[in-house]
Parts: structure tokens; C-alpha cells; sequence
């Protein structure tokens, strides 16, 4: 415990002494968490956007008006019995309506409110569990007849729509911007890694000759290097809590007020304020430690 | 004050201390304090540092290592406290060989002795007081120890008004008693000295060899390597000259061993032809 008090004690001796390359290096730790603090929200957000979109994949099986009731709970049965099935939703047409009137906007509305009957058709909403499963049981609602025309496994399908073009269309989109960030993110990771490294190494390069002459004292390793972990771990925690407070107010200035405006930034699923907040103290402090005790490893051999 | 401290030091020492063994030393007690044999150390280049060299320095010696720029004198002193290690032969310290002791025992080793350095080798963000305590603190002295011990070693060095003094504020001499009281601050048995006086002018240097000196007599093994000959044959002790790498004389200056500090520094001031300074102890 006096041993842990004078570690303590000597680290922030070494960082008021040292005032400039402390600065310096708790201005790296704050820029690097600030990239990280914005890039690791949106890198989840989008993740979460794309689980969105697959989740909506589904199969939508359109009726003829002329179905019975018999008929399509039969149908119905028939469907759910299917592999990779998880989910048949019946939709009458005054549901289908009431979806319609839901989605669009304005004049739209208005027409649709002086349609004299409904035109729309019933339908299942067949959902799946995985959209790689799409185009077979496609194939297994509306197997190929002999003449290549498909035959739905029921007479009183008028047809089945399936997404598969659209979600591959916006998978390979999402995939895309997906890379393209997980690229961006891992090179700025790499390149503020290197700044906060080599801030670390000349801080301590400045201060070798004292190294070297606590080695002389007959100081251990240890005792040497416990002082500088702390003032790793002192400068990480300056660094990470300064720029999680600009991070809080650029929440509340900007994107709070932009999330009440847009559904968009609202619809985006990121992720709560207090995890990215250990996260990156987490982090900083980490590498900042470490940094500092691995980089003495080169001034303490005997 | 000074004087308080000085007699209670020589007290100390007298008592336990056995008789300073002088040339030969009798059967059965301690090996010497620094024991050399065949070492020798090349360079890489192949320039040879120290070739062959053997000797044994006893206990409560004061031993003076001379030798012209390049001689292999500082790399002695670096062979001792395993800065660097011989490319042949042994180092004994105390009868330990220190060549082939694990690493992880070296800050053990150089606790156990105490260096003064040419170029001080002070802290410099630290004050007088923090530095000497700081050699302390690496053994994990207590506070009250501390707190004892450097107050006390500082004015054994004659510092004790420039306590809060950071290294620079002060002068090459005063710098110089901070990095002997550093060393000296964990009593260690061996105290070396690398070129102690090589920056400072006659008067200063005749006040940190009377320090040295009075170390010694504490029981304390001194070891000084200097260029400095004319001190040298002045302070009449042993002397052990090295010349490329080859120890070429090794003698062990007659008389005035018991003479004190006081009339050590008089002797000095006189054969080295300074006058005292104003105020005298």
C-alpha cells in the first residue's frame, strides 16, 4: 500500500515536471478517442441497420378474391408446415388497406380514400428464418411445371413475390458500406495507435538518463517501471475523460436535437452512451499503460 | 554541528571496524572486498579495454585507480557494479562472482555499493533531498528512516542548507557531494568514485577527496579512479596504475593512515599548495 502511494506520488511528480510531452500525449489519447468514440457507434449502427433489413425478408404470397375460407386456412396449414417457415400472417384486404394508408403520405392518402371498393388482394406474409433460404421455398410454394411456367402448390395462389432481388441488392450495399467502415476504422485504429506509441516512447526516450540512473541506484525493474504505468494509466484517463466530454456534448448538441428531426437518426439503433463510455476509457487507459510499460523495456536492460 | 557528527562517525567506526588489515590479511577472515582475475574486456572494434588484469582490494581500503584517458579505468568501474560484463575472467565482490550472477540479483548488487559518477548522474527533476532519499527508497526504506538517514548524510556532505535545491542550481562540487551522499546513504560497504574531481577546480576536489576520506574511516572500502596523479601521490595511498588495459604498478603508499580528516585536508591544502578556505571546520 506505501509502495502503491509512492508509485503514485512519483508519477504525478513525473507529469508536472514533464508538463510538455504530458500534454502531448494526453492531447494524442483524446484525438484517438475521439475517432473511436465516433467511429465505433456508427460501425454498430450500421450493423444493427443491416440486421434490420434482413429481418424484413419475407415471402408474400398473393390470393385470387375468389378463395374460400376453407381454402386458404388449408393453404395456411400448408404453408407453416414447411421447413425454414417461422411465421405465416394471414392479410385480409381491409388490413391490406390500412397498411396502404399507413406508408403513404398527402394526396395519396386522399386517393386512396375515394377508392369506391378495395383492390387490393389478400396475401400471406411468410416469414423465414434465414434470407439465404428465399429462392427454395420460392421454389417450394411455385415449383417449375413441365412447361418451365410455374405451378403454385395451390390453385388459389395468384402469385408470390419475393424479395430475394431487393435484399440481395441491399445486402451487397450494406455489405459494402460495411467494409468500407471496418476499413476506415481499423486503419485510423492503427495510425492513432502508432501516434499514441510513439508520443509515449519520446516522452520516455527524454527521460532515459533517469532510467538509467535508477538502473545504477540498484533500483529493480519493477520499481522503475511501476511509475511510469500509472502515469500510462493517469495521462489514458485525463485523455479518454476529456474527450468523452466533448463526445457528450456533441450528443446533446448535435445529434439529440437531429434525432428528434429525422426519423433516420433516430430508426438507427446505436448504442448507449454509458458502454462506449467504458469502452473507450477502457481502452485508452489500456493502451496508454501498457504503451508506457512495454516501451521502457528497451531502457531497462542491465 | 559538524564536528558533532564527524566524531560520532569516527566512534561508530572505530568499534566494530577491525584493524585496518594492511598488506596481508589473516587466514580465515572475509575475502577481499573486490576480488579481479585475468579480467579482461575487448570492445567491439577490438580496441581491448582491460587486458589480463588481476588484483584484490581488502576490506576498508583506500585504493586509487590511475591511468591516462582510454586506459580501462571506467570500464573498472563499470566491470563492478555490472554495466557492462568482461569478455574474460571473473569479478569477485565480497567473494561473490558477479560475472555469472543472475540478472535479476544485479540491483541487489549495486544497493550493496555505493558509485560516484564523473558526471554526477543526479535526478534532475528531483531535490537534493529526493534524490539522496531516493537511493533509499529503491531498498523500500520506511519514511522514518528516511526521514532520518538523509538529513544526516547531507550534512555529513555539508549540504544541509541546500536541501530544496534542485541539481541545477547547484555548482559541479556541490552536485558532486549530493551524488556522494547518495551513495553513501545506504552505508554500503564499497563506495567507487569516477573521477570524482575531474570537473572541479583543486580546492573543491581537496574537499570531496577529504569527504571520500572521511567515508573511508568509517570502515567504508573507497575505490577512486581519477587522472588526477598529482593528487594522487599527494594523498599517499594505495595506487594502482593501468596503462592500455595492463595493470603496470600497484603500490601501497607508506604511512599517514591514521591521520584525521582534519589533518588530512591540511596536508593537502599544503602539498597542493591551496590555501583553506575562509571558513574552516
Amino acid at each position: 500500500m506505501r509502495r502503491l502511494l509512492f508509485f503514485i506520488r512519483e508519477a504525478l511528480r513525473a507529469l508536472r515536471r514533464n508538463a510538455a510531452p504530458s500534454v502531448a500525449a494526453i492531447v494524442t489519447i483524446v484525438v484517438t478517442t475521439l475517432l473511436l468514440g465516433v467511429l465505433v457507434p456508427v460501425l454498430h449502427a450500421s450493423a444493427s441497420k443491416t440486421s434490420d433489413v434482413r429481418s424484413q425478408i419475407e415471402l408474400r404470397t398473393y390470393l385470387y378474391d375468389d378463395a374460400s375460407k376453407g381454402e386458404i386456412t388449408a393453404l395456411q396449414k400448408k404453408l407453416k408446415g414447411l421447413p425454414h417457415v417461422t411465421g405465416v400472417q394471414y392479410i385480409g384486404k381491409a388490413k391490406a388497406l390500412r397498411i396502404l394508408r399507413g406508408r403513404v403520405k398527402g394526396d395519396l392518402q386522399k386517393s386512396i380514400s375515394q377508392l369506391k371498393d378495395n383492390p387490393l388482394p389478400r396475401s400471406f406474409n411468410i416469414s423465414i428464418d434465414d434470407p439465404n433460404n428465399l429462392g427454395a421455398i420460392h421454389q417450394e410454394i411455385e415449383p417449375p411445371g413441365p412447361s418451365g411456367k410455374p405451378q403454385p402448390i395451390s390453385s388459389i395462389i395468384s402469385g408470390v413475390n419475393d424479395s430475394s432481388q431487393e435484399a440481395s441488392k441491399i445486402r451487397s450495399v450494406t455489405d459494402a458500406i460495411k467494409i468500407v467502415l471496418v476499413l476506415i476504422a481499423a486503419l485510423l485504429l492503427i495510425a492513432s495507435l502508432m501516434l499514441v506509441g510513439n508520443t509515449i516512447r519520446l516522452s520516455i526516450y527524454a527521460r532515459r538518463r533517469e532510467v538509467e540512473v535508477m538502473r545504477l541506484v540498484g533500483a529493480t525493474n519493477w520499481f522503475i517501471r511501476w511509475p511510469f504505468v500509472f502515469e500510462g494509466l493517469i495521462v489514458g484517463l485525463l485523455g479518454a475523460g476529456i474527450a468523452i466530454g466533448i463526445l457528450w456534448v456533441g450528443k446533446v448538441t448535435i445529434v439529440d436535437p437531429l434525432s428528434n428531426n429525422f426519423n433516420l437518426v433516430a430508426n438507427l439503433q446505436t448504442m448507449g452512451f454509458a458502454p462506449l463510455v467504458a469502452i473507450l476509457a477502457g481502452a485508452a487507459m489500456a493502451v496508454s499503460a501498457l504503451g508506457s510499460g512495454v516501451t521502457l523495456r528497451r531502457f531497462l536492460r542491465v | 554541528m559538524a564536528i558533532s557528527i564527524k566524531s560520532k562517525k569516527r566512534r561508530a567506526s572505530r568499534a566494530p571496524a577491525p584493524a585496518r588489515p594492511g598488506e596481508h590479511r589473516p587466514a580465515g577472515v572475509r575475502p577481499p572486498v573486490i576480488e579481479l582475475r585475468d579480467l579482461t574486456q575487448v570492445y567491439p572494434g577490438g580496441h581491448v579495454g582491460l587486458d589480463h588484469v588481476s588484483l584484490s582490494i581488502n576490506r576498508g581500503e583506500f585504493a586509487f585507480v590511475v591511468g591516462p584517458t582510454g586506459c580501462g579505468k571506467s570500464t573498472l568501474i563499470k566491470l563492478l557494479i555490472r554495466e557492462v560484463q568482461p569478455a574474460g575472467g571473473s569479478v569477485l565482490i565480497a567473494g561473490r562472482d558477479i560475472v555469472r550472477m543472475p540478472s535479476k540479483k544485479v540491483p541487489l548488487l549495486r544497493r550493496r555499493i555505493g558509485t560516484v559518477f564523473q558526471d554526477f548522474k543526479l535526478l534532475p527533476n528531483r531535490s537534493v533531498y529526493d534524490n539522496v532519499a531516493y537511493a533509499l527508497q529503491v531498498t523500500g526504506g520506511t519514511r522514518a528512516e528516511i526521514r532520518r538517514k538523509v538529513p544526516e548524510t547531507l550534512r555529513l556532505v555539508g549540504l544541509q542548507a541546500k536541501i530544496h535545491n534542485y541539481p541545477d542550481e547547484l555548482s559541479g562540487g556541490e552536485q558532486q557531494r549530493v551524488s556522494i551522499a547518495r551513495a553513501f546513504v545506504n552505508h554500503p560497504p564499497l563506495l567507487l568514485a569516477d573521477e570524482p574531481t575531474g570537473n572541479l577546480d583543486p580546492e573543491t576536489s581537496i574537499g570531496i577527496m577529504q569527504l571520500l576520506y572521511r567515508i573511508n574511516r568509517t570502515g567504508t572500502t573507497v575505490l577512486v579512479v581519477t587522472h588526477d596523479r598529482d593528487m594522487v601521490d599527494k594523498m599517499r595511498r594505495r595506487v594502482i596504475a593501468l596503462d592500455a588495459g595492463r595493470l603496470v604498478r600497484d603500490e601501497h603508499g607508506g604511512g599517514y593512515h591514521d591521520e584525521s580528516t582534519r589533518e588530512f585536508a591540511a596536508r593537502m591544502r599544503t602539498e597542493m599548495g591551496v590555501l583553506p578556505p575562509a571558513e574552516t571546520e
